[in-house]
């Protein structure tokens, strides 16, 4: 059962692979927008933000930079589960001898390809804007590692507004408020500089902790507590989300 | 995919109702498919059609009743009633990114034939898509996505095929292709449940005709049983004249090959 699933997953995701390789401009799109809020915030904004470190802001600005990249990424697989289920594309594969979990776990791999590609894209920008980092191999890997996890989790999130949707609008337009949320966190100035109730809504909300947890990896400091408040929501909002995305696309048997 | 049961390739449908909030679509329904038959479920918008298709293709459950495919119980056996039918939805589901060759590969891989290549060359020759196989499924004209649509239930042999409003929305040429498919297949000992508004089509293809009327089955036997029902026929004289159908395909010709094909 579970090497057949393995293989129907290894198939499906084959296939949206292909769509994203016949529709580059999706992991394009998906790159420019943080790439242009980057370039505004360091050439624009940046000399007037004081964030209370010697690097550069952009060494600053891109653990959030990279959030914002994977929040305005998922929302493409919500897009493509909506037009799976309006074309009947579903429909055939839940009728189909196939394990059902593959059908949402292909375009969940899917989703994690090219978001990482997209993220290779801003990272690659970031480096032609002076961003560097003297962090260790292992630092890298817990880096890819984070966001890895906070692409799976946001992901199921997709996979829930596309199996909800009514229309193709709506199956994307979740992500925006997750596009905002690294806003009002130290994504982008520390949040020592906002007022108490804003300041502690940053404090708290996951994205703080994730973008901190990065920065310090690049800065080759300890990463402190932080880092498993991260770990702790992105594997928490990953089970809730998976559970119940799962339970969503069992439940339209009936 | 012969075998030797009475019940392979058999459909066995029993009191199915089935709700949808307050609204009762199926109000115990009864009907069962010969082996190798084509039955058609004739009905218009509306009538509970489509949600029987979802029943017996294991996407729905029944509030009551029970349905077999093929010998198997869609509710306690879901998984090997999936590997005895296709099922061909009302809108032709394809992938229109990818080529209608790479369509028909994904679907060879999922139902695990051993050697996909060789039976897509086949089902694009057979369904006349070999030229078009290289090009996206969303370039196709109607006809040829049902086309495609139908190769694609093929692969893997399944015993049932279960066809809703196959030629909705289809030209007139297309429709007979699609026609002809379906001859073939029940030819070739196919069990074919196919539904249709239609009062032509299930005329021209069924074995058996089922009126579902209502969320009830209404009346159901073949087409000589279903005309015996009204009071004989008196015999008038009337010049013969062409049917408006018949004029257009002898203007237009009715070659398959370049039938509904766009280029």
């Amino acid at each position: 059962m579970s090497t057949m699933s393995f293989s129907d997953t290894r198939v499906l995701t084959g296939r949206s692979l292909r769509h994203i390789l016949r529709s580059p401009d999706t992991i394009i799109t998906t790159a420019i927008t943080p790439i242009a809020m980057m370039l505004l915030f360091v050439y624009v904004f940046g000399g007037a933000i004081n964030t209370g470190t010697d690097g550069s802001y952009v060494d600053y600005l891109l653990p959030g930079i990279l959030l914002i990249t994977i929040a305005s990424g998922i929302a493409y697989t919500s897009y493509r589960l909506f037009l799976d289920m309006q074309g009947g594309v579903l429909e055939r594969f839940r009728s189909m001898p196939i394990s059902r979990s593959s059908v949402l776990w292909g375009h969940v791999l899917t989703s994690l390809v090219s978001n990482m590609i997209s993220v290779a894209l801003v990272i690659g920008v970031a480096l032609l804007m002076g961003f560097r980092t003297g962090a260790s191999f292992g630092a890298w890997l817990a880096v890819i590692a984070l966001l890895v996890l906070v692409t799976l989790a946001l992901t199921w999130v997709a996979v829930i507004a596309g199996l909800t949707a009514k229309t193709v609008d709506g199956a994307s337009a979740f992500s925006y408020p997750l596009i905002f949320l690294p806003f009002i966190s130290s994504a982008f100035v520390p949040t020592s500089s906002m007022p108490g109730p804003v300041a502690w809504f940053a404090d708290h909300q996951p994205v703080t902790a994730i973008v901190n947890s990065i920065r310090s990896l690049f800065d080759q400091q300890p990463v402190g507590q932080e880092l498993g408040y991260a770990i702790v929501w992105l594997v928490g909002i990953l089970l809730v989300a998976y559970l119940a995305a799962t339970a969503l696309y069992r439940r339209k048997a009936n | 995919m012969k075998s030797p049961t009475l019940t392979a390739g058999s459909i066995e449908v029993v009191g199915i109702e089935k709700s949808f909030k307050d609204l009762q679509v199926l109000r115990g329904v009864d009907f069962r498919v010969e082996p190798g038959s084509i039955f058609a479920l004739l009905g218009s918008n509306g009538a509970g059609k489509t949600t029987l298709v979802r029943i017996l293709s294991t996407l729905l459950r029944p509030d009551e009743g029970t349905a077999q495919v093929n010998g198997f119980d869609t509710q306690s056996a879901p998984a090997k009633v999936r590997e005895s039918l296709s099922l061909t939805g009302q809108f032709a589901a394809v992938d229109e990114v990818l080529t209608g060759r790479e369509n028909l590969v994904l679907i060879a891989k999922l139902r695990r034939v051993p050697n996909p290549g060789a039976l897509v060359d086949e089902l694009l020759e057979r369904f006349s898509l070999t030229e078009a196989g290289a090009r996206r499924a969303g370039t196709y004209s109607g006809g040829m996505r049902r086309r495609l649509d139908i190769a694609m239930s093929l692969i893997g042999n399944p015993s049932v095929i279960i066809l809703d409003e196959p030629t909705t929305g289809l030209d007139p040429q297309a429709r007979s292709e699609v026609w002809d498919t379906v001859r073939e297949l029940a030819a070739a000992g196919t069990t074919i449940l196919l539904t249709t508004q239609y009062l032509d089509e299930a005329e021209q293809l069924a074995d058996r005709i089922a009126i579902l009327h209502q969320g009830v089955i209404i009346q159901n036997g073949t087409l000589a049983e279903l005309k015996a029902l009204l009071p004989p026929s008196t015999v008038e004289y009337v010049e013969k004249e062409p049917s408006l159908e018949e004029v257009f395909l002898a203007l237009v010709g009715t070659d398959s090959s370049t039938g509904g094909n766009k280029s």
